[in-house]
């Protein structure tokens, strides 16, 4: 492996990111909605003064609807306390990884189908490179910016989470166990999958547009889990997120394993 | 230049085939280029030279046939191949978001150009293509003629032993076409070999020392200009420059030995059209004998256009 060459790519790649609002605009976007704008808007939701306990039944269903894990988990907390809990560490969680997702997806999709749309990569084939140091270097260009998003996004959202809820918790309860988990292992293997989809889908598409949607559907799986998170079929504790992960990863090589054997300059240069 | 010694030639194919499904591309091509040789390749829109190409540089696989070049396997050498060859594309394929010098940056890295060495060598050609003013900026804003200069700076960095170039320059106005075509020159003198493709048949003329004809993926034609003028059945124009008193003389040797059309005449030229080049060498023998003071006799040989236009429209001429 050229690592020489593997860097120059991915530097370059991202030169050429960061000067398309196309790509940039979502990147940044999303994550400060996620990170930022979300959990200040939550606990913007609860009253400063706690919940009024004039509102019992709204509050007894709402708790009631947490599962019994999790309330496990949320022991020794006051009702309070686990509204934010559960909110916080529990809901946003699956939604934390649409970030590495998105920010791979968008970066791959402009990296394959968008190079190949606009016709740089005739040049970046006649290189001495080879197919595999190609690959990996427009793998990483795409994963390194959505790791960087996703540690960022996550050390900006402990932050905020931690500030904003301080009238109501008065310490810092954030990240748990299952954050660091779900950062450090789930979260590198969504972004992975996001860009083998993307690889796959770039093969068979004309443009940046294109590829973009269509690997868009990527996110679906994930929206899945906020929705069974958030009607209480599941919920994310540390065993199912490292299942969660080990799953995502065992994807991961099958679908990396099929792109690599797409991503040949000859089968590439013959579809230009 | 890292010049191997041997004598082999540096491009060699034998049966050379590359199909798309069912239309062939490129169709059974043989063809051997030596070292130092400017070499035109030639043939209208779909005749196959791009595709011959990526085939030379692995860069798309054969579907039959060999090729070595620079005594490497194309396909199985590749990065060694393209480590010692440079190519210019029919696109500048240029990435318009990045500045001309983030460009050659990037490529002095992936064509492996010595780590300190890289600075001097971007602002080298960045110079002798006339880019330095504008080095920082955005690409996109590049004319055609800047962007065309660029990528074919991209080509050298590594400074390759061939170079192939697609069309370099169609979309150029006469001056740039004009500094391309000199480099060309430059670059062959300095020991490169030159492949080129054209559609621009005076250029290939002017620049190439052999040419080869394309047509629908087959090659129909081969060999220096003139050759390929000799193969072609022509009728040259001859001028023949006598001394004014002998130009009765002259006129009426000319209309005897040499069987032709209209004999045209100014004051010392004889002008007249020649079927058969061997007619020539008789006539100057004629001449001499009957002690004509020749100054000048010259055979208009037909441009190379022209006789591409007669080998396009012959079905088989075997070169
Ligand atoms: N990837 C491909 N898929 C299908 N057909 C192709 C492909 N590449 C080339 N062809 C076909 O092969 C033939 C030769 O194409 P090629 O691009 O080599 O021609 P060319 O001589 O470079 O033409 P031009 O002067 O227009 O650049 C054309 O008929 C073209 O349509
Ligand atoms: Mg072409």
């Amino acid at each position: 492996m050229n690592t020489r060459a593997i860097q120059a790519i991915i530097r370059k790649d991202l030169q050429v990111v960061t000067r398309s609002k196309a790509v940039m605009l979502p990147i940044i976007i999303l994550p400060l909605v996620f990170f930022v704008i979300l959990p200040i808007f939550f606990v913007a939701l609860i009253p400063s003064d706690g919940l009024p306990a004039a509102q019992p039944a709204e509050l007894e269903e709402f708790l009631a609807q947490i599962p019994v894990g999790l309330e496990q988990e949320m022991a020794g907390y006051t009702d309070t306390q686990k509204i934010v809990v559960f909110m916080l560490v529990y809901m946003l969680a699956p939604m934390f990884l649409i970030a590495p997702l998105m920010v791979a997806s968008v970066i791959a999709a402009d990296s394959f189908a968008g190079e190949r749309e606009r016709k740089t990569l005739e040049a970046l084939v006649y290189t001495p490179t080879t197919d595999l140091e190609l690959f990996t270097a427009k793998m990483l260009a795409a994963w390194i910016p959505a790791m960087i998003v996703a540690l960022l996004g996550f050390i900006i959202y402990a932050i905020m989470v931690n500030i904003s809820a301080w009238p109501y918790m008065g310490r810092i309860f954030f990240p748990n166990a299952m954050w660091l988990v779900l950062v450090l292992w789930v979260a590198p293997a969504t972004a992975a999958l996001g860009l083998g989809t993307m690889v796959l889908v770039s093969s068979r598409v004309k443009s940046f547009q294109e590829a973009y949607q269509l690997g868009g559907v990527v996110v679906l799986p994930v929206i899945m889990l906020v929705v069974a998170q958030a009607t209480g079929v599941m919920y994310f504790n540390i065993t199912l997120v490292l299942l969660l992960g080990t799953v995502l990863w065992l994807i991961d090589a099958l679908v990396l394993g099929l792109s690599v054997r797409t991503f040949q300059r000859g089968e590439i240069i013959a579809r230009l | 230049m890292n010049m191997a010694t041997h004598s082999h030639p540096v491009i060699c194919t034998s049966g050379l085939t590359r199909r798309f499904g069912d239309k062939v591309a490129v169709n059974d091509l043989t063809l051997e280029i030596d070292r130092g040789e400017i070499f035109g390749f030639l043939g209208h829109n779909g005749a196959g030279k791009t595709t011959t190409i990526r085939l030379l540089n692995g860069v798309l696989s054969a579907s039959a046939g060999t090729a070595r070049v620079l005594g490497l396997s194309p396909w199985r050498d590749g990065p060694a191949l393209r480590q010692r060859t440079g190519v210019l594309t029919e696109t500048p394929a240029l990435d318009e978001r990045l500045t001309a010098r983030q460009t050659l940056r990037t490529y002095a890295d992936l064509y492996n150009v010595t780590v300190n060495q890289v600075n001097h060598r971007v602002a080298e050609l960045l110079e002798l293509f006339d880019l330095s003013e504008r080095a920082d900026e955005r690409v996109g804003a590049y004319s055609r003629g800047m962007q065309q200069r660029l990528a074919l700076a991209r080509a050298l960095l590594h400074d390759p032993e061939i170079l192939f170039l697609d069309e370099p320059t169609s979309g150029l106005d006469p001056v740039a076409a004009r500094q391309v075509n000199d480099l060309i020159t430059t670059l062959s003198r300095e020991g490169r070999v030159i492949f080129l493709c054209t559609h621009n048949l005076s250029e290939a003329q002017r620049l190439c020392d052999r040419v080869a004809v394309m047509r629908h993926g087959q090659l129909i034609a081969l060999g220096t200009p003139a050759e390929l003028a000799r193969q072609v059945t022509f009728s040259a124009q001859l001028s023949l420059e006598v001394a004014p008193e002998q130009m009765a003389q002259a006129r009426d040797i000319l209309s005897h030995t040499v069987p032709m059309s209209a004999i045209a005449a100014t004051e010392t030229t004889l002008t007249a059209t020649c079927a058969d080049r061997e007619d020539i060498p008789d006539l100057l023998a004629t001449l001499v004998s009957r002690d004509v003071r020749v100054y000048q006799l010259y055979l208009h040989e037909p441009a190379l256009e022209e006789v591409y236009f007669k080998l396009q429209d012959t079905e088989e001429v075997t070169a």
